[in-house]
This record gives structure tokens, C-alpha cells and sequence, in this order.
């Protein structure tokens, strides 16, 4: 079959395209500018692709399959970028490696390949693919330590039905790593992308302080009664459960509120966590039912049990136990190693 | 899809070697010399350097004196913008090659019309309020095909006291030798690998009269106005290609070219530049609704090379600036260009025909859904 392969330079997508050459398949490898590469690095006259392409390039070639650059840029500072700043403005987490994934891997890319007359878009990202009764489902990828169903919860059944995740079977990257020497890619030793791809320095501020200034002026930190105890340099700076870069007299409190329209950040102390949460967005992947099920609140999160209740577009989530959600991250369902779908917090 | 079986049709990216170019350069293979050196080997160098001198010269009615070699068209528009933008506001029109573009970037963009031709009123309202200006246009686009007015250039430029440097890189080479110092440029570019030379050759070519500055001095070859050895090979290729622009088949290949356009017209494609007068090769398709990286993707995979915009070298491919110079709107992220080479067969335009209604029926339907 004719087969897109998402490559972004990285081993596990080169890996992807690997095995799909492997199994005889008409490999089309794409990969996503997604950001000006000379721009980012600030040095002027550098060339507007990374090493990242120059890598997939290289590995297209050693592969001898196709390969193309696709421009996302616009798509990308839309959709994910000034998504992001967004969403912090907002006093919301936002999680940008979702809305990557739902806007331009699974959104452009995938229509894409539909439009070349492909059968089938694979990644690699560690999740799985079965064939269920009713359709494909997803389920979390054999490495715990890897497994990044978390972040694909959005993709659609359609989608899914579409894509292939050759990775998800792999017992750890050493795996796959060797699979890629084993290849002879010049990626094969090629070290882990980090954190969110378009935030250099570590610092996130400085992108969100470029789209809403607003988010990085300074404000008050009030207790739950609104009596005040310092100030902050910015909401942006800041997430539900925080206990970081709070005043002195708010010490041992974390954030429990934050409030864009009056600039504020609300402190409390520590537990007394919600048990009830609504959720906007939700993406079933199986049919809509009030169910029990186990949810994941952040990326690195353990599995909380309990009841999901559909409520239109969104949700509601009654928590068998109290745990701390931050609105704008993504609430994830889990049963056994099943995704059933999942929503973004309110 | 293997190079061999592909249909090419992206000749202002570059066009085939010509045979004369290539038995030119393995000639000049064969002479061992640098032209610098004062022996006999060196003297055999120089010899076959100054007899492609002459060709250049006389292709583009100039002065031998008057030829700088440099590597390409790149550096040799960059030339000019230095030599000659010094102490000049600079002027450059909106559908120039990122050459120009990238070598003057605090240009002064001079509009043009829908069909892609300068507009001779505002650039004569912009030379009248402008200090002394150097104008950069170039003879033909890229892109379109589209061929500026460069007589009428010339003469706003002579009335107002600007200089003009002609960018002839698409245009140069194709057909019947072109004048554009006769008709008052005061410096003219061009590249070999765009005419049936290999690359690695270009030239600055010099009004009578005129002299500038190196950007790189080195050793003071080219008359101290481009120093570093010359790719004497390269130059020999170029300067036979130039000399046999008379065998390009400018009729044939416009026969060809017409036929395609209409075709794709008749699928709803629509034709940039279609109003001015164009070059004979080239045509530029924009195909509403349609993402132009579909379109070389689809094409690429049925075999035939197109290209679109201007592939950045990392092959992405971004909106075009001369179509939205242009007015065409989203149109400028949907169009491709084909450009047929100078030894294009008649078979391409039924393998091109029928691999665009393809990829027409096939984006076209998917939109529907």
C-alpha cells in the first residue's frame, strides 16, 4: 500500500519509515516546517530549515524513498503557538504537543495523504493500533516509560482508522534505537527531542509575553478571602498547584485559582483537591455512555478512577478521589490498556 | 518513480546541458592552466578564457571589458546592487528572484499590474522623488515568463538620472540575442546553467564605460572587479550556450507550451501572466483550491517535475511573492510552474496533460466531499 510517514527527523519516525520500506510498502516520507529554523536561532541569513530536516532528508535518501517539506508555519503559529499564549493569558495550562498533534499531524498532514491517494498515514509515536470490533481502537504503548497515548487522546476515529503506530509494540527506544543502527541511520544515536519544540532557553514566557504582553504583567496574589499577600510577575507564570514563585507570606500554599480578567492569583493551602471536573472538547473513541473508567490528568500522572458522565460536546468527571487538575491540560480515559477518549479541563 | 522515466518540465530551475556547452567544457578540461599564470599553460588557459569573453560580449552587445565572470547570477546581482547601489536608493521591482531580493532588502518595491509587468507610472513617481536610484528589474520572471518592458525602464531611468541593472538570467540564452545595454541598461546578469551551461558560471556584464568595485578582491582577477580563480570549464560551457541561442526553437517550444495551457485551462486552471508578453517556455498554472505542494507531490509521483514558488533549500514550498505581487490572493499558495526545456520532445505534453487532469480530478473531488 502507499504509505505517508510523518518524519520528523527524529530516530522514531525515521524508524517508521524504515520498517514501511521494510515491508514493501510505497513509502512517502513528509516532514513539517513548522517554524523558521533561522529565525528561531536568531542567526541572520541562517537557512529557514534545521537539522531536523536535513536529517529526515538524510534518511529518505539512505532509505530511497520519497520525501517532501511541507510549510506549517502559519499553521503552526495559529494553531499552536499563539494557541499557547492564548490559553496562558486565559490562566489556563495549556498542552501544545495536542494541538499540534490534532491541528497539523492528524489535521493537515492526514488530509494530505489522503489527497495523494494514500492508504494510510503511519507516525511514530507510542501508542497502539488494534483492530477492535467496532473499528480501530488505540491502546497505550507496551513501554510505560514511552507511551504517549496521553497526548493523542484528540484524534478522531476516522483518524485513527487511517494511522499506523509501528512504534507502540517496542519494549523500550534502546529497541528501536537498535533497529535504526541496524538500518545504517545516521539518526540512530541522535538524542531525544526535549520538552515543547518551539520554546528554546527552557523559558516559556518569553514566546507567551510575544503574543499577550498582557499575561506578563504584574499582579496581586490574594488568599481565598482576597485578602492579599504579594504580588506576581504574571499569570502566565503560573499553574493550578504551584507552589513555586509564590510570596513569603503565602509559603506552603499552592496556586488554587487564577484569575486573567482581575490579574490575580489565588493561593490556599495544599490538598483539599476538587472531585468534580468538567471538560469541553471531548473526543470519544468508542460510543458516548456514562461509564467507569480510570483518568490521567497530566502527561506523567498516575490512573484516578472515576465516572464519566457525557454532557453534550464536553463532559463531566466525578473523581472517586479528590486530585488536582489544572484547566487547560487534558483529562484522558483510560480502561485497562484501552483509550476511550478524553476532554480538555474547564 | 526513477529520474530516467520523469517528464522534465522545470527548465528555470535548470535547463540541459546543451551539446555544444558540454564539448566546450571537456575541451576546456583538457587545458591545464590557471589564466593567471604567465607560461605557456597559463597563457593556454587565458586564451580559451578570453575567447568566452568575446562570446559573452558579443551575445549581449557589450564591450569585452565590460564582462565580469563570477560563480552565477546570484553573485553576480549582488555585484551590481553593491557596485552600483552605492551611494543610490535602490529600487527593485515586486516579482524580482530572492537574488535581487535578498542583495537589497531595504529595496523600494516598484508595484506591477495583474498580467506582471512593471507599472511605468509609479515607477516614474517613485524615481522623480527618489535621490539618485538604482533600478533592479529583471528582463523576464521566473516564475510567470512574464518579460518587463525594459526599453521603457530604461528611458524613465535615463530621464530621472537612475541607474538600471537588468537581472537576464531566464531570459538570456533563449532565442535571439537580446540587447538590453543598447536599450540603456547600464548592467545586465546572467547565469549558465539557466541556458544550456553548467553551473558554477555567471557573468556581470558592464555598459561601456562603467566600472565598479569587487566585492571580493583576492587576487585581482577580472580587472580587479571579481577576484578568485576563474571555473574556466564552467565559463567555457556558458559562453558555447550563449553563443547558440540562435538553435533554440523558440517557436516549437511555444507551440508546445500553448497546447499544455490550453488543456489545463480547459480542467479551470488559471494562467498567471497570460496578458503580457512572455517567454516561450514557461507557464504558470494556479489551480483554485489546491495547495500547490499537492500539486508537486502528485505530479512528482506521476512522474513529471514541476516546481512551485521558490523552494527554499530546504524543498519547502512557500507562497509565491510574485503571484501575490500580483493580486492573485490564496492563488499565490496554488500555483505551479512548468518550464520546458530547450530540448523538450513532443510526447511530454501528452504525459503532462494527462498527469494534471489526474491530479485535478483527484484534489478537485476531494475538496467535494
Amino acid at each position: 500500500m502507499r504509505v505517508v510517514v510523518a518524519m520528523s527527523g527524529g530516530v522514531d519516525s525515521s524508524v517508521v519509515a524504515g520498517l514501511m520500506a521494510r515491508e514493501g510498502h510505497e513509502v512517502i516520507g513528509v516532514t513539517l516546517q513548522l517554524y523558521d529554523q533561522g529565525a528561531a536561532s536568531g542567526r541572520k541569513g541562517a537557512c529557514c530549515a534545521g537539522q531536523d530536516i536535513r536529517d529526515a532528508k538524510g534518511v529518505a535518501d539512505r532509505l530511497g524513498i520519497a520525501h517532501y517539506v511541507v510549510d506549517s508555519e502559519a499553521r503552526f503559529e495559529k494553531s499552536v503557538v499563539a494557541a499557547f499564549a492564548d490559553s496562558y493569558a486565559g490562566g489556563q495550562t495549556p498542552v501544545p504537543c495536542i494541538a499540534c498533534n490534532q491541528h497539523l499531524k492528524f489535521g493537515d498532514l492526514l488530509e494530505m495523504a489522503r489527497e495523494l491517494g494514500a492508504d494510510a498515514m503511519a507516525t511514530g509515536h507510542y501508542v497502539r493500533r488494534t483492530e477492535g470490533p467496532d473499528g480501530a481502537e488505540m491502546h497505550v504503548a507496551v513501554d510505560p516509560a514511552r507511551d504517549q497515548s496521553w497526548f493523542l487522546f484528540a484524534t478522531t476515529r476516522a483518524q485513527l482508522e487511517f494511522c499506523r503506530f509501528p512504534l507502540g509494540g517496542y519494549a523500550s527506544k534502546a529497541e528501536v534505537r537498535a533497529v535504526a543502527a541496524e538500518m545504517g541511520l545516521v539518526v540512530a544515536e541522535k538524542a531525544d527531542s526535549q520538552d515543547i519544540c518551539f520554546v528554546s532557553s527552557g523559558s516559556y514566557a518569553g514566546i507567551v509575553g510575544k503574543y499577550r504582553p498582557e499575561a506578563l504583567m504584574a499582579g496581586e496574589v490574594v488568599d481565598e478571602a482576597g485578602l492579599v499577600l504579594g504580588t506576581h510577575q504574571g499569570i502566565a507564570r503560573y499553574t493550578i498547584g504551584q507552589a513555586k514563585r509564590l510570596p513569603d507570606r503565602a509559603a506552603n500554599m499552592v496556586v488554587k485559582r487564577i484569575d486573567p480578567v482581575a490579574n490575580r492569583i489565588v493561593v490556599g493551602p495544599r490538598g483539599a483537591a476538587g472531585m468534580r471536573l468538567m471538560l469541553r472538547d471531548v473526543n470519544w473513541l468508542t460510543s458516548p455512555r456514562e461509564m467507569e473508567a480510570e483518568v490521567k490528568l497530566r502527561a506523567r500522572d498516575t490512573l484516578h478512577a472515576a465516572r464519566i458522565v457525557p454532557d453534550g460536546a464536553g463532559a463531566v468527571l466525578e473523581l472517586a478521589e479528590p486530585a488536582l487538575a489544572a484547566p487547560g491540560q487534558a483529562a484522558v480515559f483510560y480502561e485497562g490498556t484501552r483509550v476511550l477518549g478524553g476532554g480538555f479541563i474547564l | 518513480m526513477s529520474a530516467e522515466g520523469m517528464i522534465y518540465l522545470d527548465a528555470n530551475a535548470t535547463e540541459p546541458l546543451r551539446p555544444r556547452a558540454r564539448a566546450a567544457m571537456l575541451a576546456a578540461l583538457e587545458v591545464g592552466g590557471n589564466p593567471s599564470s604567465v607560461h605557456g599553460p597559463g597563457r593556454a588557459a587565458r586564451k580559451l578564457l578570453e575567447e568566452a569573453r568575446d562570446k559573452v560580449a558579443a551575445a549581449l552587445g557589450a564591450k569585452p571589458a565590460g564582462v565580469v565572470f563570477c560563480s552565477g547570477a546570484t553573485e553576480a546581482d549582488a555585484l551590481a546592487v553593491a557596485a552600483l547601489g552605492k551611494g543610490r536608493v535602490v529600487l527593485a521591482g515586486a516579482t524580482e528572484h530572492d537574488a535581487v531580493r535578498a542583495a537589497a532588502p531595504q529595496a523600494l518595491v516598484v508595484p506591477v499590474t495583474a498580467d506582471g509587468r512593471f507599472d511605468p507610472l509609479m515607477l516614474d513617481a517613485m524615481l522623480s522623488v527618489t535621490p539618485p536610484a538604482l533600478l533592479c528589474l529583471m528582463a523576464a520572471n521566473n516564475e510567470t515568463g512574464a518579460r518587463h518592458d525594459i526599453a521603457m525602464a530604461a528611458r524613465i531611468c535615463r530621464a530621472r538620472g537612475a541607474l538600471l541593472h537588468v537581472d537576464a538570467v531566464q531570459e538570456a540564452g533563449r532565442g535571439l540575442p537580446r540587447d538590453w545595454l543598447g536599450l540603456g541598461a547600464d548592467s545586465v546578469a546572467v547565469s549558465g546553467h539557466k541556458m544550456g551551461g553548467p553551473m558554477g558560471a555567471g557573468a556581470l556584464v558592464l555598459r561601456a564605460g562603467l566600472d565598479i568595485e569587487a566585492l571580493q578582491k583576492g587576487g585581482g582577477q577580472e580587472s580587479g572587479r571579481r577576484g578568485g580563480t576563474q571555473a574556466l570549464p564552467a565559463i567555457a560551457g556558458m559562453a558555447a550556450a550563449l553563443d547558440d541561442s540562435e538553435g533554440y526553437e523558440t517557436a516549437r517550444i511555444a507551440a508546445l507550451r500553448d497546447e499544455m495551457e490550453r488543456f489545463c485551462e480547459g480542467l479551470g486552471a488559471v494562467v498567471a501572466g497570460q496578458g503580457a508578453p512572455r517567454l516561450a517556455n514557461t507557464l504558470s498554472l494556479i489551480l483554485p483550491g489546491v495547495k500547490a505542494q499537492s500539486q508537486l507531490i502528485m505530479l512528482d509521483m506521476a512522474g513529471i517535475a514541476v516546481s512551485a514558488g521558490s523552494a527554499c533549500s530546504s524543498g519547502k514550498v512557500a507562497r509565491s511573492h510574485v503571484l501575490d505581487a500580483m493580486g492573485f490572493g490564496e492563488g499565490a499558495g496554488q500555483g505551479i510552474r512548468v518550464s520546458l526545456p530547450w530540448n523538450v520532445e513532443a510526447r511530454a505534453v501528452a504525459r503532462f496533460c494527462a498527469a494534471y487532469e489526474a491530479m485535478a480530478r483527484r484534489a478537485l473531488r476531494g475538496r467535494a466531499d
